[in-house]
């Protein structure tokens, strides 16, 4: 096939906009009367709401309302993804640092601000539970009413679900090693650049929202039930969320808003702090405890894995992040027998949701470091001991999902060869190298609608939410080649459930593969429509016209699409209407509800130089490959790659929320809580991809993004292991951790 | 209400009489009574460089700075860079490099990135580095954005 746009790399989609100032995120939008809010909150994990005095705060001028969960409709309306557990305001009781027990909506910010502070809210401490421990503890206190899940055996302990997975009998297995460990995943959080915004309007009959959300439909479902309002009446406006990585594709506080702008009659505003956005979202934290059968020579024999991963005070999408996170588990390997058990756990601290690799990096460092503690034991090579147990293209290394869908050892070859793991090092060098996969999406479903106008020019629409992974620049690019016209010509609308089709959701790495097919279909109907006029336009038979890739071809000539549009649509003009639909269905009987799609793998290798005396780790190079199936667009697969490489750097390196003994948050925002600054890059960086089109999305592509991030902890944590001669078992890897390990390690191998 | 204060500011070569509240920052005043959108807010504590801007030549964090200290600035903002709609070179290379993700911190990058080559016209990689330590970009699109001022730097135009 002989592409013309899909597979360069034009400028991203919405670029202009970007880097002139003129990209409208949620914050920037201006309504007509529209009052402000701010969020009032207690400083406390676990608290009963003993009274709440707004007399004061109402006295501000501007404060035009002080809503606690007592004017909302009785009892408080709750809802979730998963399950309705959230108060649309604390309910008299809060139940992580950061819960709003009431919302001030003012003139001006000022006086919003002034109000919160006037706010009196008198309660009583409760016991906090926020650490597994804790929540585990049989003395611990309830994190969610029994009452909200009457018929769950666990709703009198604070395990919302345990979740099992595996084959095979673990009691028989027999090995020659086994390595026993238990590792610790950080909490951290998603930390968009772009705070949480959101906007709430009457709008006649219903309700506008303007949301950042990642998942605009869903929202739209949830405040539809909430106000009992058929989903014609709710209109979600997504404008391109400013960074999401997860943390925005669910309902945080935009019912709320909504009862307000109801009640007062005007759009109401609430722009989070980034501090707030800290109390809203964060990934699941996770202790992992596994043990690895190997015989003499590296071959798994068994993985045996019970990973506890922290939920907070509300499940939001969290338990879904450790089913599918901890499902593919035992890795991208072929073992006789696998045992998985994965507990949701709820506690008091800030909902945990999903985070750009959705549940796997969590387990993945555990497992891989797990594999390099083995080759050391063993004196096998580390590079080697993963080739020997790789699953090959086609093999069903998970007994009941989707065979393995692509070359993997190709990938770690070339990772291999980039990091020149086999040539001598600097004596204060070490090497890591490490795979991770991940399950793309297990169901899904969504419509486009492309419209070729007379003028040659196409307008797709589609309700991806573009939060800076170029969705945009995609689906343009794959229009702009079926339909043979200029890359420019094409326009991409998003983010309006009024005027945009449904679209289940973005994540999962789906949009290229789901909503490109999906594209792609609508295309397809172009074609056939335009097959149909062309040949009443020349009057002949349709099987005379071919009708593909942009082209046309008659009997006597061949043409771009473009060009014969005009004569195709006659005098009236008009357009050409295609409507797309992708789905995949629910799989009744999978542990998961669904097979995998695609799978997400990568191979990341590091060089690193560990200093001894402070424990400091300076990554001297850095290599990323991903199996990506077709890159429609290379730079904005590497602009991926690279973004979720120093993503996972900084859960790796140095990100962590840092808790008082009451269960407080003590590093709220950008001073105390440290994200990568282009201070703490790699010393060299390379990313790859393999490209053998075998996905099952436009010209053989996968779904990728994800991918580069699952293994980034395990291949630093196993250079510091070649460094220090000792498996470090907690994250991040900060100097002190490092240092205090290269003095356990020394007291041990020179005992006085 | 407090006492509007009358200032004057030349913001992107236009000049503006205002009457502000003492207590707005200029990032408020660029942002709500000017509708200078591309000035963004995330930490308002001065840690993330969304909200820079140069004031007098200066970068800025417009979130540390009271409306009424800049009475008498010069400022430029993202929305100032491009001349009779003929991008700066900067903000070409941002989209020719790939630098640009969800954008949102892309603006502040950008005058932080002006500042630097007018302060230091032919920095090394490190001097980079070193002057863009200030912005975060949680897209991770860091090495773009250097590669960026780089391709900017050895083009070796005069920074305005």
């Amino acid at each position: 096939m002989n592409l013309q746009t899909v597979g360069t790399s034009p400028h991203r989609g919405g670029g202009f906009e970007r880097i002139t100032g003129q990209q409208k995120y949620v914050a920037d939008i201006k309504l007509s009367g529209m009052l402000e809010s701010k969020l009032v909150t207690i400083d406390s994990a676990h608290a009963k709401i003993l009274s709440i005095d707004t007399t004061d705060a109402k006295k501000i001028p501007g404060v035009r309302l002080v809503m606690t969960s007592a004017d909302l409709p009785q009892p408080v309306p709750r809802f979730g993804p998963q399950i309705a557990d959230r108060p649309v305001l604390a309910d008299g009781e809060v139940k992580f640092h950061g819960e709003p027990v009431a919302l001030v909506v003012a003139e001006t910010i000022e006086a919003a601000e002034e109000a919160v502070r006037l706010v009196n809210v008198q309660y009583e401490e409760l016991p906090v539970a926020f650490t597994v421990a804790t929540a585990l503890d049989p003395a611990a206190p309830l994190v969610m009413d029994a009452s909200l899940r009457p018929d769950e055996p666990l709703a009198k302990t604070n395990i919302f679900k345990e979740h099992h997975f595996g084959w095979g009998e673990i009691d028989d297995s027999k090995a020659d090693l086994i390595v026993d460990n238990t590792y610790s995943f950080p909490m951290v959080t998603q930390f968009a650049i772009e705070p949480h915004a959101f906007i709430a309007a009457p709008d006649k009959d219903g309700i506008a929202v303007w949301s950042t959300i990642q998942h605009p439909y869903w929202l739209q479902k949830i405040l539809a039930n909430l106000l009992n309002l058929p989903l014609s009446k709710v209109r979600v406006y997504a404008p391109d969320p400013g960074g999401g990585f997860g943390g925005k594709q669910h309902t945080k506080y935009e019912p709320a808003l909504v009862f307000a702008a109801v009640k007062l009659g005007c759009p109401v505003r609430l722009v989070l702090t980034l501090e707030e956005t800290f109390q809203a979202v964060r990934r699941t934290s996770c202790d992992t405890h596994i043990r690895t059968g190997f015989t003499r020579d590296g071959k798994i024999v068994f993985q045996d894995i019970t990973a506890n991963y922290l939920l907070g005070a509300y499940v939001d999408i969290a338990d879904r992040v450790v089913a599918k996170g901890s499902y593919a588990g035992a890795g991208p390997y072929n073992v006789p027998v696998v045992r998985i058990v994965s507990r949701s756990i709820l506690s008091h601290t800030p909902p945990a949701t999903a985070f750009r690799g959705f549940g796997n990096p969590e387990v993945n460092w555990a497992v891989e470091s797990n594999i390099d503690e083995a080759a050391r034991l063993l004196g096998i090579d580390r590079l080697e001991i993963r080739l020997r147990n790789l699953a090959e293209k086609g093999d069903k290394f998970i007994p009941y999902d989707k065979p393995s869908d692509g070359n993997w050892r190709q990938t770690v070859l070339r990772a291999a060869e980039l990091i020149e793991w086999q040539k001598p090092l600097l004596p204060s060098h070490h090497r890591g190298i490490a795979v991770g996969i991940k399950l793309g999406p297990t169901t899904g479903l969504s419509y486009s609608l492309v419209r070729l106008l007379v003028d040659g020019s196409v307008i797709v629409s589609c309700g991806t939410s573009d939060m800076g992974q170029g969705a945009r620049t995609v689906f343009a690019q794959i229009a702009a080649e079926e339909l043979g016209v200029p890359y420019e010509k094409v326009n991409v609308i998003m983010g309006d459930t009024a005027t945009v089709l449904y679209d289940q959701q973005t994540s999962a790495s789906r949009s290229t593969v789901l909503m490109g097919n999906s594209v792609l279909k609508a295309c397809y109907s172009i074609h056939a429509q335009l097959k149909t006029r062309l040949a009443k336009v020349y009057q002949i038979d349709e099987s005379e016209i071919t009708v593909e890739h942009g082209k046309v071809k008659l009997p006597d000539r061949e043409a771009p699409i473009a060009e014969l549009i005009k004569s195709a649509l006659g005098k009236l003009g008009g357009e050409i209407v295609g409507v797309g639909e992708e789905r995949k269905d629910a799989e009744k009987d999978h542990p998961l509800g669904g097979s995998a799609c695609f799978y997400e793998f990568n191979c990341t290798a590091i060089e690193a130089e560990v200093d001894k005396n402070t424990g400091d780790i300076t990554i001297t190079r850095y290599v990323t490959v991903s199996d990506v199936g077709k890159s429609i667009n290379p730079m904005q697969v590497h602009m991926q790659d690279e973004g979720a490489a120093v993503q996972g750097l900084g859960h790796t390196l140095m990100e962590h929320y840092i808790f008082d003994e009451k269960g407080r948050i003590r590093n709220l925002g950008a001073a105390d809580y440290r994200i990568l600054t282009t201070m703490d890059l790699p010393k060299e960086f390379y990313s790859e991809t393999v490209e053998n089109a075998d996905g099952p999305g436009p010209y053989g592509a996968k779904g990728m993004s994800e991918g580069a991030l699952l293994c980034v902890s395990a291949a630093v944590a196993c250079a510091v292991g070649d460094a220090i001669g000792t498996t470090i078992k907690d994250l991040p890897l900060t100097p002190e951790r490092v240092w205090t390990a290269i003095q356990t390690q020394k007291s041990i191998s020179s005992p006085q | 209400m407090e006492k509007l204060v009358p200032i004057e500011m030349n913001i992107n070569y236009q000049h503006y009489r205002l009457n502000v509240s003492p207590i707005k920052r200029l990032l408020d005043v660029l942002r709500e009574d000017l509708d200078l959108i591309g000035t963004k807010e995330c930490c308002g504590i001065g840690e993330c460089g969304a909200c820079t801007v140069l004031v007098n030549g200066r970068a800025i964090n417009s979130c540390l700075m009271l409306a009424v200290e800049a009475d008498g600035a010069d400022i430029l903002t993202a929305e100032g860079l491009s001349n009779n709609g003929r991008l700066d070179s900067l903000q070409e290379a941002f989209l020719e490099k790939g630098a640009v993700q969800c954008g949102f911190c892309i603006p502040g990058q950008l005058i932080a990135a002006k500042y630097l080559l007018t302060q230091n016209p032919h920095p090394t990689r490190q001097e980079v580095e070193e002057g863009m330590a200030g912005n975060l970009c949680r897209c991770g699109g860091y090495e773009r954005i250097i590669d960026a001022v780089i391709s900017v730097a050895e083009k070796g135009e005069k920074q305005k």
